[in-house]
């Protein structure tokens, strides 16, 4: 069997930052792997040490920057790696949800899995629909927000409760294959080993192009684009108290007092 | 052409709120794009459901008759139909835990550009969304140049719509094809039971991710015990297993509305926001000026919690561990 995993690398703000060409300032930003695609990548590690001949392999779309990324996949144990970049999508800018998935779907088409994980979005965008459109683009099956997975390899069907709002879980049964995204806490990713560092250095990584996965430069037009980036305004109005530690935890602990929540 | 269609939401028999809010933004959206606001109401009991929905601005309601519960493949299914049919300009749906289910899907479907997660929307001409990025510290505006797209709006954004409606109820007959539906929903399951009712609570002192390691979590417990609090937190304290699911507060955790809700260490996702908002009063604690926690905070401490968690442990008589 055969799972492929699609790992992202996003961008984390710092505390303060400037906007500049319409994204955040590169220097503001620090890359790492998607929350959310750390525990797709902990499940399909997972199976494959439960399950004989398991095959993880991950899909990513971005520039040479990313492979620190991918290697931490490899280090936990992913078999091989593949990056989907050439300058052609380089010079199309922000993709979109469409075309992240139509070239994630070139990779789904060369590699034939039975089992796609992605995470349920990515930190940074936050769109939190790649998994479903690929899943429909490739004719699979899908549930989205999985924060359980008991996969039933003979019979073809993956038992997984979806995450609703208010501390409510649907079960639900999903023939395979079927592209699953994934919830934070259904498991507890691990940390890479050093040996598994060492050894993520010689897993294969390869590179390929938009031609490599059957698209070309048409297939990056997109029909949505981001006219504007800004810091919203702040629509609060706090009392920020000022001052040392001391200061601050008196105010606070005098406004606790008078509003007679704490006694004392 | 220029009309909206949006579907509407239920679960296990009941309404949920953001049906009520996709009318108003798809009434608005509606009376910019000078068309009709269609909805869609699938599986469950449809008449009552339709009938809750009959709000003022509302012209017409489809309902599908077909199954109790939702079923990504039958909305699907049903969705593409009904669209083909109504034939509107711009699809809307809630970016809720089942929108994210079906909305991808039925885009790719009909080939419709998909904007996920609105704040705002705008029909000047082309439509614009308002959405955020980067955790909420960002706003962006997406221009769709295409004439018709798919939309799902962020439940809590609209007030929901208020005032009976005089809508046109019809039956949908969708034509769903059984051999295609290749996923069933089995059960439901309630989670975050146990001991402690966070909802209950008056004073709440929560932590998010700023604490940073579990080791840190005696400093908090120190807090609580001082000022007799109930702790809660964020999800990633959960994920990670510092504390257990009852305690989270959010849109998969639990909803709030102490007097007091103190966020320690919290950047205020959305997600997040969603659970606590409802609070009398909100304090922030958090090292980030750009957090969008200060956004709904009242009063707010600009420093690092573990200067100010200590000096206030030691403000009510506790004594601060070492960590
Ligand atoms: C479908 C779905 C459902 C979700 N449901 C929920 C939910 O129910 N509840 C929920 O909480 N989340 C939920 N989330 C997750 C949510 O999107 C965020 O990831 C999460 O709320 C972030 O938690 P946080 O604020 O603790 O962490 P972060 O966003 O990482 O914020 C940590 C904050 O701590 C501050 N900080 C760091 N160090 C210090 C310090 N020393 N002193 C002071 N401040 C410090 C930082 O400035 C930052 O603002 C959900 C996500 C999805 C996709």
């Amino acid at each position: 069997m055969k799972i492929l995993v699609t790992v992202k690398e996003v961008a984390e703000v710092e505390d303060e930052f400037e906007i500049s060409g319409g994204d955040i300032a590169q220097q503001y930003l620090e890359y790492d792997l998607n929350e959310w695609d750390d525990y797709a990548v902990e499940e399909a590690v997972q199976i494959s040490e439960d399950v004989d001949d398991v095959e993880v392999v991950t899909a990513t779309i971005g520039p040479e920057r990313a492979e620190e990324t991918i290697r931490m996949a490899l280090a936990k144990g992913a078999d091989r790696a593949i990056r989907v970049w050439d300058d052609e999508i380089e010079s199309a800018g922000k993709l979109d949800v469409d075309t992240k998935a139509e070239l994630l779907a070139g990779v789904v088409e060369e590699e034939d899995p039975d089992l796609v994980l992605t995470g349920v979005q990515a930190g940074d965008e936050s769109n939190g629909a790649t998994g479903v459109t690929l899943a429909e683009k490739i004719g699979f099956e899908w549930a989205a927000v999985v924060n359980q997975l008991d996969l039933d390899v003979e019979g073809g069907v993956a038992n997984v409760h979806r995450e609703l709002e208010g501390g409510v879980e649907e079960l639900t049964e999903v023939e395979s294959p079927a592209v699953l995204t994934i919830q934070s806490g259904i498991n507890e990713p691990r940390y890479a080993s050093l040996r598994g560092i060492r050894q993520a250095q010689s897993k294969p990584l390869d590179v390929q192009t938009l031609a490599d996965v059957g698209l070309d430069a048409g297939d990056l037009e997109s029909p949505l684009n981001q006219t504007d980036m800004y810091e919203p305004e702040s629509e609060g109005d706090a009392t920020v108290w000022s001052g040392d530690a001391e200061e601050t935890a008196g105010e606070l602990a005098d406004f606790l007092r008078d509003k007679g929540v704490v006694e004392g | 052409m220029s009309d909206v269609l949006a579907v509407t939401e239920h679960r296990r028999g009941e309404l949920r709120d953001v049906s009520l809010e996709m009318i108003t933004a798809g009434r608005d959206l509606a009376d910019q794009t000078g068309g009709d606001l269609h909805l869609a109401v699938i599986s469950g009991d449809v008449d009552d459901y339709a009938s809750q929905v009959n709000r003022e601005g509302v012209d017409a309601i489809h309902t599908v008759e077909y199954g109790e519960e939702f079923n990504h493949d039958v909305y699907t299914q049903a969705i593409e139909q009904l669209y083909a049919e109504v034939d509107p300009q711009y699809l809307l749906a809630p970016n809720s835990v089942n929108g994210m289910d079906y909305a991808p899907a039925v885009a790719e479907g009909l080939s419709l550009p998909l904007v996920t997660d609105a704040v705002d929307l705008e029909a000047d001409g082309g439509l614009t969304v308002t959405r955020e990025q980067y955790g909420g510290k960002v706003e962006t505006t997406i221009d769709v140049e295409e004439d018709h797209a798919a939309v799902t709006i962020r439940p809590a954004e609209w007030p929901v719509a208020e005032g009976d409606g005089d809508a046109d109820v019809s039956a949908f007959d969708a034509d769903i094809d059984e051999s295609e539906i290749k996923s069933t929903v089995t059960g439901f399951e309630e989670v975050a039971g146990g001991d402690v009712d966070i909802s209950e609570a008056e004073f709440l002192v929560s932590i998010g991710r700023g604490i940073d390691e579990e080791e840190n979590l005696p400093l908090i417990e120190a807090l609580v015990e001082a000022t007799d609090a109930t702790l809660s937190s964020s999800r990633p304290i959960v994920d990670n297993g510092w504390l257990p699911a009852n305690r989270q507060v959010g849109q998969s955790g639990k909803v709030v509305t102490p007097d007091v809700y103190i966020a320690i260490g919290i950047s205020g996702a959305v997600q997040h926001v969603a659970g606590m908002k409802g609070s009398d009063t909100i304090v922030a604690i958090n090292t980030d000026p750009n957090a969008p926690i200060w956004d709904i905070a009242d009063y707010g401490i600009e420093d690092d919690l573990f200067e100010v968690v200590p000096a206030l442990i030691e403000e009510f008589g506790g004594e601060a561990p070492d960590i």
